[in-house]
């Protein structure tokens, strides 16, 4: 089976092209912010390198997010149109579950965050259960304290991934020596990840449907949401 | 000669449409897909809402273009994006949809100005003879282009405030009338008379430029003075009132560009030419030049819409204007100014 991989979620860009597990040619990029002008020719160069046409593709996988909602839309929206435009199968991973499998040791608690602004995250955690990380908490948007409350109540050490610079102090602080904050090599996005994650997952039913784990409204529809809390949320949008 | 059959995507604010165009003149499907419902909910475009719309509808509207059309990707000969003038995360679903499908299926990839595409809907009533002068009004832009050959569009004039869409919508607001408002003050004009006379902003200017805001303002301060004195004014003859000044700018500027640019047509296009009252004047401005006649773009591709973008992209695809993956969304897009 052949597959290619992506994860746009944040700043950092990784691609990957692989044979059922084996990795053909994979890129990472952390300096380059514009993945609309990147994605497309990094793609199409790993491709190349790989000697794997679109037509020979049998599988696209991409990490949803959470994350900056237009780097998830450059991933999901590649992917998705690949999926339905070469009528093969298509897979989403969680970002952040992509980065808790940068850690391999059985039985392990990781806390993967990114930053949400305001004080908040986009967090979950996870344990690594013969090799792969699996969901302790969902992923959710929350404020960095009430995530830092549900760490402490796990009583065990655990690794936090992902944006930790900015929360490390509070972590240390209110874990002490439960946690640790591994160098930043392990908070970085890889494809190769996102497609062994996807490896145990079925492949995605409504490819049309297919939109990015945002897992926070836009402020309007919250706003409007406030006022209007007996409207369905039906579709707002129609073909004419 | 085979033909050209090019698929294009238009994304650029809050319509999702996917055309397939053939030979930049026949429209063998042009689905759109409106997310105005969901805008109005806010009383205006709110972009990052938009990109998501987008998102949802991109490849069931790619499937349903194909499917009407009754094409598959081996029959295709190009895939057309707008790349801008537009919301950038809007934009930037289109541009990468069809970079995506371009790749995938080793087909040329043309970037198209979503400007050039509204002007382009014109082909579709009849072949393009230039030299022509577009004007172009929407939500967004208020321009004279002016197209001396195939290919080449340069501005002589456009607003430098408020679109004349944009003024539309903000006094639609006073009058109680939600986004998108141009319709229903279209409507309303025609029951009512000018009796406001509202300014007709730089209407006699040198340039070829339009303003708006002042027109806007004045609007907002009769009503907002007739209210503080308990006086309700006729809504009807508010909508008159604005839409004549509106008009009469318009189409004074456009006639005096086509004496001082003399050219075989006048194109009518965005989503304000869809103004009733805009292509009457326009129609009775333009019987009395004889060397020029009027080009009003479809009533039903005069908003944005995927098969104009295929109109402008056969254009683009015969010029050998190609694109590739590094092709990124151009949010400020513009044509050309005209050196004089």
């Amino acid at each position: 089976m052949k597959i290619l991989a992506m994860d746009t979620s944040n700043q950092p860009l990784s691609v990957a092209v692989l044979e059922d597990s084996r990795v053909l040619a994979t890129e990472t990029v952390t300096v380059e912010q514009k993945h609309a002008a990147y994605l497309a020719p990094i793609i199409e160069r790993l491709m190349a390198t790989s000697g794997v046409k679109p037509a020979d593709l049998d599988r696209v996988v991409v990490a949803d997010g959470p994350g900056s909602y237009t780097g998830l839309r450059i991933g999901v929206t590649t992917a998705k149109t690949l999926a339905a435009t070469l009528n093969i199968e298509l897979v989403g991973v969680s970002s952040l579950q992509t980065l808790a499998a940068n850690i391999s040791h059985e039985n392990q608690l990781v806390a993967v965050l990114f930053d949400g602004r305001n004080d908040n995250v986009f967090a979950g955690v996870y344990r690594i259960h013969q090799g792969v990380p699996t969901e302790v908490t969902a992923d959710a948007h929350q404020p960095f304290d009430q995530f830092l409350e549900t760490l402490d109540k796990a009583h065990e050490s655990l690794i936090v991934l992902g944006d930790t610079a900015h929360f490390e102090d509070r972590l240390v602080a209110q874990l002490g020596d439960r946690v640790t904050v591994l160098n930043p090599v392990f908070s970085l996005p890889q494809a190769t990840q996102v497609a062994r994650i996807a490896q145990q997952l079925p492949a995605i039913k409504d490819v049309d449907g297919f939109v990015p784990r945002y897992l926070r409204l836009t402020k309007a529809e919250a706003d409007w949401q406030a006022q209007h809390p007996k409207e369905d949320g039906h579709s707002y949008v129609e073909k004419i | 000669m085979a033909r050209t059959l090019i698929l294009a995507f238009e994304t650029s604010c809050d319509e999702t449409s996917v055309a397939v165009v053939e030979d930049g003149h026949t429209i063998l499907s042009n689905v759109v897909a409106t997310q105005i419902k969901s805008h109005q909910r806010f009383g205006g475009v709110v972009p990052e809402v938009a990109s998501r719309h987008h998102i949802e509808q991109i490849t069931d509207c790619l499937n349903l273009a194909l499917e009407q059309a009754g094409v598959t990707y081996d029959d295709l000969s190009a895939v057309a994006v707008t790349y801008g003038p537009g919301l950038v995360g809007a934009l930037l679903i289109g541009v990468t949809a069809a970079k995506t499908v371009a790749f995938a299926h080793n087909l040329p990839l043309l970037p198209i100005n979503h400007m050039a595409g509204h002007i382009y809907a014109a082909r579709f009533v009849e072949p393009i003879e230039f030299p022509a002068l577009a004007l172009l009004v929407s939500g967004g832009h208020t321009e004279l282009v002016y197209m001396p050959r195939i290919g080449e569009f340069k501005i002589i004039g456009e607003t430098r405030d408020d679109a004349a869409g944009e003024a539309y919508d903000k006094i639609g607001r006073v009058l109680g009338i939600n986004y998108p408002a141009g319709k229903e003050v279209d409507q309303l004009a025609h029951q009512g008379q000018d009796v406001f006379d509202f300014p007709r902003a730089m209407d006699h200017d040198d340039s070829y430029d339009f303003s708006f805001s002042g027109l806007k303002s004045a609007f907002i301060n009769t009503v907002h003075h007739a209210d503080q004195i308990g006086e309700t004014l006729d809504r009807s003859n508010l909508a008159a009132s604005f839409q004549q000044a509106v008009v009469d700018v318009l189409a004074d500027k456009t006639v005096r560009a086509l004496h001082d640019y003399p050219v075989h047509q006048l194109i009518l296009a965005g989503g304000v030419a869809a103004n009733q009252g805009l292509r009457e004047r326009l129609a009775s401005e333009v019987a009395g030049i004889e060397t020029t006649h009027l080009v009003k773009a479809p009533l039903a591709l005069c908003g944005d819409n995927a098969a104009m973008v295929g109109a402008a992209a056969a254009v683009a695809f015969e010029q050998g204007q190609l694109g590739d993956a590094t092709l990124n969304a151009d949010p400020s897009l513009d044509f050309d100014y005209l050196e004089r």
